[in-house]
């Protein structure tokens, strides 16, 4: 196995095994676990069968995306993975938590504590500062004031907007909200950052300018999840999977992919 | 969240759309100050009943004979009527009742307490007094000062003398710069003569007690104040408060064998302590304060739907903001939380403003008019508690539906 130093790739075949014993809680090594996990929606009255069955595993450290054309369901399983939304069918692990069986105030728990978000449009909080809007998480995580101001802080100088915390979001360049938005998904230490299409409403410069940042959490071992349609932006992360019609097309180390793409 | 980190988000919130949270608790500030106003007004009445009225219009140990009582709850068509047609109280009434009295008890007779009557001088135009017909203590018992001049003597009741005494708004109106005794006044065509001033007496209910103009009641005021001869009541005064109760048991023998009552009937005549008439002032306020603090309590009513619908509309244009909450890890109750507190917390403090501007009202009330008012400190605590179960009431509905919420549906929304 040859493979970057800051950016460990679990192998087919161990994923295989994983994915493969149904019912058994997975090694705490493995962040993410999902088992025939399937997702429908009742449309007046028709069916749509979002997720139909899909198998993923993700271990530590890893910087995977999640590709798809629309319709394929990435966004179904984005809401899933980011306990937003909960299966109708199969297992979904979240470092070594039973997801599928949690209720709303479990899953409002798992976010606060295992997951930061990173979406398209931000999120911010148009009236909160930055330094606010970073503090969010640890207000429902309970942390005291005090220290919560010195984490948000702390997080905000590792996106390098340690100048930036009195700002509100529309004093701030879109570069700058991503990055906001990146250090309040930090701010808890999360398992996982899962970022929804993230650089959707960048302009190129910018756009690198995040990926960069995303590289430099990855390499620190911070386990990555991006959702993009971008196969340039993709192709920033180690592994990509491609979901079609709900279920997982394809999963790969990036030269593969990259090379299939001609990047 | 903790409960302190709610109410900072929620003054925060109220403080980025300062006019809109204006609007929103004007309902509750308008309910609470009247509350407050009317509250206070009630109060005040009260305590000045107990403080001021018993003492000045009743006189201290005393009661009064009367044919029907002044105070009473006997409000329906049958009591009233019955009482109409009861026996008026005549100066042949007077020597049996005051014969019977204890030693040392004093009494008077008197025409009505405040009959307006026509009166006038060479000095000044026509204006009204309020003209008396007394006899006996009856100074004494009121406690009237003379400064100047002297009280009638009791020749001058007993032959009906025309002489008068007279308060200082009249003594200054009707004789403007001068000395008014020796002088004449006239009431409805009798000629007076001013025998004394009575001392400045103030107000009750407004109503000036320096406009007397008091005559002995078998002179001609007699007629002018009860064209039949009717004595409005006789006054009887106690040396103490055991005193008074063995006179009312005497003055009641004698009436009733007078009347020629038998054991079974009931009293056709009332005798009328201070304190009876304060416990019937009592009952009256006490419904006034039921009906006055009723119509705030409506607005108070109003005040929380405003408040309900405010937050309806706080909830559907912060979905996206709940969204977010939620997918950081809000709870359900983290967020019904925060909207309960921001209704409660924009309640109460329309509460607060309500309570000042109702203080400030009921100052306002006690300086331009004679009502005197008093700020219960009870009606703060309970209007600042009110304000508060109003907002929680009127949030509930709102925030209950702002917690359930789906974060997916919410975070789409924009």
């Amino acid at each position: 196995m040859t493979q970057t130093e800051e950016a460990p790739i679990s192998t087919t075949a161990e994923r295989q095994v994983i994915v493969s014993s149904s019912g058994v809680a997975p090694d705490k090594d493995w962040v993410i676990v999902t088992r025939g996990l399937k997702r429908e929606y009742d449309m007046g009255g028709e069916v749509i069968r979002a997720l139909r069955g899909v198998d993923i595993a993700i271990r530590r450290n890893e910087y995977v995306a999640i590709m798809g054309p629309s319709g394929s369901g990435k966004s179904t399983l984005m809401n899933m993975i980011g306990c937003l939304d909960t299966p109708d069918g199969g297992e979904y692990w979240l470092n070594g938590l039973p997801v599928s069986s949690m209720n709303d105030d479990e899953l409002a728990r798992v976010r606060n504590k295992e997951i930061g978000f990173v979406f398209q449009t931000f999120n911010l909080l148009p009236r909160a500062t930055a330094l606010h809007n970073v503090e969010l998480p640890l207000v429902y995580a309970g942390v005291p004031s005090d220290e919560r101001k010195r984490r948000a802080r702390e997080s905000l100088e590792r996106v390098q907007l340690g100048d930036r915390v009195d700002h509100r979001p529309n004093e701030l360049s879109g570069g700058q909200r991503q990055r906001v938005a990146i250090a309040r998904a930090l701010v808890n230490n999360p398992s996982i950052l899962l970022a929804d299409e993230p650089t959707g409403n960048l302009d190129s410069s910018t756009s690198t300018e995040i990926m960069r940042v995303f590289e430099d959490l990855a390499s620190a071992g911070q386990t990555v999840i991006m959702v993009t349609h971008e196969p340039d932006i993709a192709a920033h992360a180690r592994r990509v999977v491609i979901l079609r019609d709900g279920v997982v097309e394809s999963d790969e180390r990036k030269e593969h992919f990259a090379a299939k793409h001609g990047l | 969240m903790p409960l302190f980190e709610a109410v900072r988000l929620a003054l925060m919130q109220i403080r980025v759309q300062k006019l809109k949270s204006f609007f929103t608790l004007l309902g509750v500030t308008i309910g609470v100050m009247f509350l407050i106003a009317v509250v206070s007004i009630v109060e005040g009445m009260g305590k000045y009943m107990k403080e001021d009225f018993a003492g000045k219009m009743l006189g201290v140990n005393t009661f009064t004979l009367r044919s029907r009582a002044q105070f009473s709850d006997d409000h329906d068509d049958q009591s009233i009527r019955a009482a109409a047609r009861r026996k008026p109280l005549v100066l042949s009434d007077v020597p049996p009742v005051v014969e019977a009295l204890p030693a040392g008890s004093r009494w008077a007779v008197q025409t009505g307490d405040f009959t307006s009557r026509y009166a006038s001088s060479p000095f000044a135009r026509e204006r009204q007094v309020m003209a008396m017909g007394v006899e006996g203590d009856y100074f004494a018992i009121k406690r009237y000062e003379l400064s100047a001049g002297r009280a009638f003597l009791p020749f001058e009741a007993q032959l009906g003398s025309s002489v008068i005494v007279i308060g200082t708004e009249v003594a200054k109106h009707f004789f403007p710069n001068l000395d008014p005794i020796g002088r004449e006044l006239r009431v409805g065509d009798v000629s007076f003569e001013v025998i004394g001033v009575i001392e400045p007496q103030g107000n009750l209910f407004g109503m000036s007690l320096d406009r007397m103009a008091i005559a002995p009641f078998r002179s001609p005021m007699g007629r002018i104040v009860s064209p039949r001869g009717y004595i409005n009541g006789i006054v009887v005064q106690g040396a103490s408060p055991v005193a008074v109760d063995e006179a009312m048991e005497v003055v009641r023998e004698v009436m009733r064998s007078r009347r020629r009552l038998r054991p079974a009937q009931p009293d056709n005549f009332a005798l009328e302590t201070s304190a009876s008439a304060l416990a019937e002032i009592t009952k009256v306020l006490n419904i006034v304060k039921v009906a006055g603090t009723a119509l705030p309590a409506i607005g108070l009513i109003v005040g929380g739907m405003v408040i309900m619908n405010i937050m309806l509309v706080a909830v559907a244009e912060r979905t996206h903001e709940i969204g977010i909450r939620k997918s950081l890890g809000a709870r359900r109750k983290d967020i019904l939380r925060q909207f309960l507190v921001e209704s409660a917390t924009l309640s109460t403090l329309g509460a607060i403003i309500g309570i000042a501007l109702g203080i400030i009202g009921a100052q306002i009330i006690a300086w331009k008019t004679p009502l005197p008012t008093t700020v219960a400190p009870w009606s703060i605590v309970a209007a600042t508690l009110l304000g508060t179960v109003v907002g929680i009431v009127a949030g509930v509905y709102p925030a209950s539906r702002a917690s359930r919420l789906d974060p997916i549906e919410a975070l789409r929304q924009e």
